[in-house]
Order: C-alpha cells, then sequence, then structure tokens
C-alpha cells in the first residue's frame, strides 16, 4: 500500500494522477480463514482491523451483501460522544472517542473526526437532573463533561433559542471533546487498512447459512459458495436476528427503522453538534454546509431502509422552535436505515451458544461513535475467545441474569 | 404510510392515530416461572423479516387494542384481528399462505 501523504499529492499532480492505487482489493474468496467477520460495515471490519493489529491475525476474510460501509455506517449522522451514565457503556464509548482522535494517522486515512464539542439540551427539569447525575458519573468515570448554564449555550450555539415557550433551554451537558467524523470514510480507511494486512474482503456475497459440527461453526455458505473458517464474528447491525437464526439461537433484538436528514447547504452557522433529548432531535452542520438532523425511531418492526414520514415532521417541527431559523430550510434528502434494538438499548458483544462464535450487535441507534472501540472489544473477544474487560458486560446472557446496562432509562430515550 | 382496519371500530386509521405495541401472541409467564421462560417473554423476539403478528392500539380512536398481520420486508398488511384471539384467525393464515408460499407459519 502507497501511504497517503503530500509528498504523494505532490508527486501525482506531477504526473496526471496516474499512480493512485484501489484503495482496497477486492478478491474471490479462499476455500478457508482463520476468522471469518459478516458484516462489512464499520464495527465488521474495525473488528478485523484490530484482529489483525492487535493480535497478529491476519488470515481474515469479511464478508458484505451488498457493498462496504454501504449500511447503517452510511446511514448515520456522525455523532461521536461517550457522556453515558452507566460505567460499562462510558468505558466503552470513551475508548472509540479517544481511538477516533487518532484515528487518521493510525489507518493513514483521513476520517476528518472533528472534536468541535456536542451539546445535549436540558428542556425540562427532569432533564436538568438527570444530565447533572452523568456529569458527576462521568467525573468519576473519567469522562470529560460539564454542565453549562443556559447564557454559555446561548454563547456556544448563536442560532439557538434558550426562551422557547414549550421548551426553554434550562441548560446542557458539555462534552467538548465530542464531534463528528467522516462516516463513508471510516469505513474506508478500515477497509484499506485491512486490505493492506492481507485480509480479504469480500461484497457482493451474500451468507445463505451457517454450517457447525458438535457444537462449533465449520464455515458459512454464501452465494459465492462454501467458505469455511475457524472463528465466525457476526456483525451485521439490523440483519443480527436472521444471521443468528441460521446459526442457530434467538436474540433478545428487534429490528426498527431509523431516520436521518439534511438541508440544502447554508453557510457556517453552528459549529457544535446540539442534541435535544426532550423534543427528540439532533442537528449539526455538516462540512458542505448542510444541516443534518436526526430523530426518533419508528415504534414497529421493520426491514426496509425506510421509516415513517409523521416521524420526521416530529423531529423538525420540534427543532424549528429550538432553532427558528431553520423553518425556511428545505430538505434535501431524507433517508432511513435499520437498526437493532435491544430491551436495555445497550450492545451486545458477547460468545455465542456456538464455542467459536461471536456476536456483535444491538447498536441500536448510536453505533458509528463506537466503532472504534467496538471493534477493539470484539477483536480482543475473537482473539482470546474469552472477553476483556471492555466486552465482559454486554453478553447476551445478561437479559436473563438482569443485568442490564440500562441506557434507556439513563437518557429517557434510545441513543 | 402504514394503514390498519381496527377491527372493533371498522375505521381504516393511518399510522398517526395508532399506537405500535410490538410483537403478539407472547406466551406470559408468572411467578414460579424458571429465568429462561422470563427471558423468552421479556426479551426473545420472533424479529422475522416477512410475517410479523403484532399489536397495534387505535389510541386516537377507540383506544383499544388490536392484533395485525404485516409483512416486516414489504410493509404489507395481510389484516387485523381483535386482541383476544390467542392465535391467529385460520382464514388470515390461509390468506397469508396464498400470498406468501415460502412462510414457514405462525410457531
Amino acid at each position: 500500500m502507497k501511504r497517503y501523504s503530500v509528498f504523494a499529492i505532490a508527486r501525482e499532480a506531477m504526473r496526471h494522477h496516474s499512480g493512485w492505487e484501489r484503495a482496497w482489493r477486492s478478491p474471490e474468496p479462499k476455500k478457508h480463514y482463520d476468522a471469518i467477520i459478516i458484516g462489512a460495515g464499520g464495527h465488521g471490519l474495525a473488528s478485523a482491523y484490530y484482529l489483525g493489529k492487535n493480535f497478529g491475525i491476519t488470515n481474515v476474510a469479511v464478508i458484505e451483501k451488498g457493498w462496504l460501509g454501504g449500511g447503517n455506517t452510511g446511514r448515520n449522522t456522525t455523532i461521536i460522544r461517550s457522556n453515558y451514565l452507566q460505567d460499562p457503556s462510558a468505558a466503552i464509548y470513551e475508548k472509540a472517542r479517544s481511538l477516533y482522535e487518532t484515528l487518521s494517522q493510525d489507518l493513514n486515512y483521513n476520517v476528518m473526526f472533528s472534536p468541535r464539542g456536542l451539546l445535549m439540551l436540558a428542556q425540562t427539569h427532569h432533564e436538568v437532573r438527570g444530565y447533572l447525575r452523568t456529569v458527576h458519573a462521568n467525573a468519576l468515570q473519567g469522562v470529560e463533561t460539564e454542565w453549562i448554564e443556559p447564557a454559555r449555550v446561548k454563547e456556544l450555539v448563536p442560532i439557538i433559542n434558550i426562551d422557547g415557550p414549550r421548551y426553554p433551554v434550562l441548560g446542557a451537558l458539555y462534552q467538548a471533546r465530542g464531534g463528528t467524523a467522516r462516516h463513508d470514510a471510516v469505513a474506508w480507511g478500515y477497509a484499506r487498512a485491512c486490505s493492506d494486512m492481507g485480509m480479504d474482503i469480500i461484497q457482493q456475497c451474500e451468507v445463505k447459512g451457517v454450517r457447525s459440527e458438535n457444537g462449533n461453526v465449520t464455515g458459512i455458505d454464501t452465494t459465492k459458495g462454501f467458505i469455511g473458517c475457524k472463528k465466525l464474528g457476526i456483525v451485521v447491525a439490523g440483519h443480527s436476528g436472521q444471521v443468528a437464526d441460521m446459526a442457530g439461537f434467538r436474540l433478545p433484538v428487534e429490528a426498527v427503522a431509523l431516520q436521518a436528514l439534511v438541508s440544502e447547504p447554508i453557510k457556517p452557522c453552528m459549529d457544535v453538534v446540539v442534541m435535544a433529548n426532550t423534543v427528540h432531535g439532533y442537528m449539526s452542520q455538516s462540512d458542505k454546509g448542510e444541516m443534518v438532523i436526526g430523530g426518533g425511531t419508528d415504534g414497529f418492526n421493520n426491514f426496509t431502509q425506510r421509516g415513517s414520514f409523521h416521524h420526521i415532521e416530529e423531529t423538525l417541527r420540534a427543532l424549528i422552535e429550538t432553532f427558528p431559523m431553520i423553518s425556511r430550510l428545505k430538505m434535501l434528502r431524507q433517508w432511513g436505515g435499520i437498526v437493532d434494538m435491544t430491551g436495555d438499548r445497550s450492545p451486545i458483544i458477547s460468545k455465542t451458544p456456538l464455542g467459536n462464535c461471536f456476536m456483535n450487535c444491538g447498536w441500536g441507534t448510536g453505533g458509528f461513535k463506537a466503532i472504534p472501540g467496538s471493534g477493539w472489544a470484539m477483536a480482543e473477544l475473537m482473539a482470546k475467545g474469552e472477553p476483556g474487560p471492555l466486552a465482559a458486560d454486554f453478553s447476551m446472557w445478561r437479559f436473563k441474569e438482569g443485568q442490564f446496562i440500562d441506557e434507556s432509562v439513563a437518557a429517557g430515550v434510545a441513543h | 404510510m402504514l394503514i390498519l382496519e381496527c377491527p372493533y371500530c371498522g375505521v381504516k386509521a393511518e399510522e398517526t392515530e395508532l399506537s405500535p405495541g410490538y410483537e403478539a401472541h407472547l406466551k406470559r409467564f408468572g411467578p414460579g416461572s424458571t429465568d429462561e421462560e422470563f427471558e423468552s417473554y421479556m426479551f426473545a423476539r420472533k424479529n422475522p423479516k416477512g410475517v410479523h403478528f403484532e399489536r397495534w392500539r387505535h389510541a386516537y380512536g377507540c383506544g383499544k387494542w388490536f392484533l395485525a398481520a404485516r409483512c416486516t420486508a414489504t410493509l404489507e398488511v395481510f389484516g387485523t384481528y381483535p386482541a383476544q384471539s390467542s392465535e391467529p384467525p385460520a382464514d388470515l393464515v390461509a390468506k397469508i399462505k396464498a400470498k406468501r408460499p415460502d412462510w414457514k407459519g405462525y410457531k
């Protein structure tokens, strides 16, 4: 792999950009791999990357039904934060956030991580108390967050209306090190680095079945034939239940649609990320100038990658009170993704009833921010066969045991 | 837009009139049940990509709960029936089988 650098740009400028290589190979699958990861989204590719980087396991294939990064990795609102209430969540999301800080250097690929700061608005007294509690919890967890008063909110976000009649801004939970990154670049950067280590990324290859013998996976049936493996990682987000079904076990997961939308591009007007959980809308401005807007999930099982229009309407109606200037913006694009929701709204990074099969799913509506930490923890689980400290609490059996990591209660909303 | 006919008041209600209630026909477990049984009742879900039986409430209409059969892959609605049914009515199952020959059945 040729490294990207200022010298590479200068060199290519001199020869009409004829020397750029493809970022990753597209090989045919081999007959057998040490490890197969199903799903070439951010989490799957990151899992493969840290298997190679941290554990030296490079005879790895990443199998993808569509194209890499084409699922939720390419459909989220790119927000990165780690201001969670529960200790296991704070640990893994903070690990992810700290890895994002140096990810561009690590991958030699610009993921455009922008730690521009992130506000979670408190618009009810209940939320004020909740976020004060989170700030204290974060202080104990070593996650840098602070509580800020409405005047400071107005200073950070001049376009905000802090005196809304229904939902005045009473303060905010501020994580200055939170921000955004270029979502596609995260997938592409990991894919390029994986391919460089000799891993095979096999796109347009759908998994049709999981074969097992004596409680261990022997390989997978795909549209490109049977591929054998010593270890299998399932990292397929919305379709986790379907692949788990092929492997013969059931997950505490339901798939629902989550939508996002962007406005027409406008001049820079907001250089932080703002989340308003009471009204359930969040907004940031992309580098192109579009306002990137997300809202809540639909309330019914859905695999169609499109959601209900009235949820968009609700999100915008709520945000217009808080940001009156967006009322005259035209919305350019709207899309949906299928998210895998667990009962406690926390992920699953877990062993499964099959000995050499591992599951990484349940990231629900907030997976993008976790990609590097999730990959780090999944790689450790797959390499050692036992979860490390980051993944230990995210077992799929915690629902049976009542050991919830209850972020749905902590936040009052899915996130 | 999703439109479901309320089996009680006969109104063809669109989504904003309804509240979703997820999977129907769950077996409820009570005192004396095992951890596995409680997990199956509270958390384990079929979550099929295809025919799904689910609960809905006509929240901004008659206010009653009812059940619906719907395809999660296409959003096609096969039919609705009263919440007092312990399993889907036979004519609805036959109708779904006719439309979805690959469907493995309600269990």
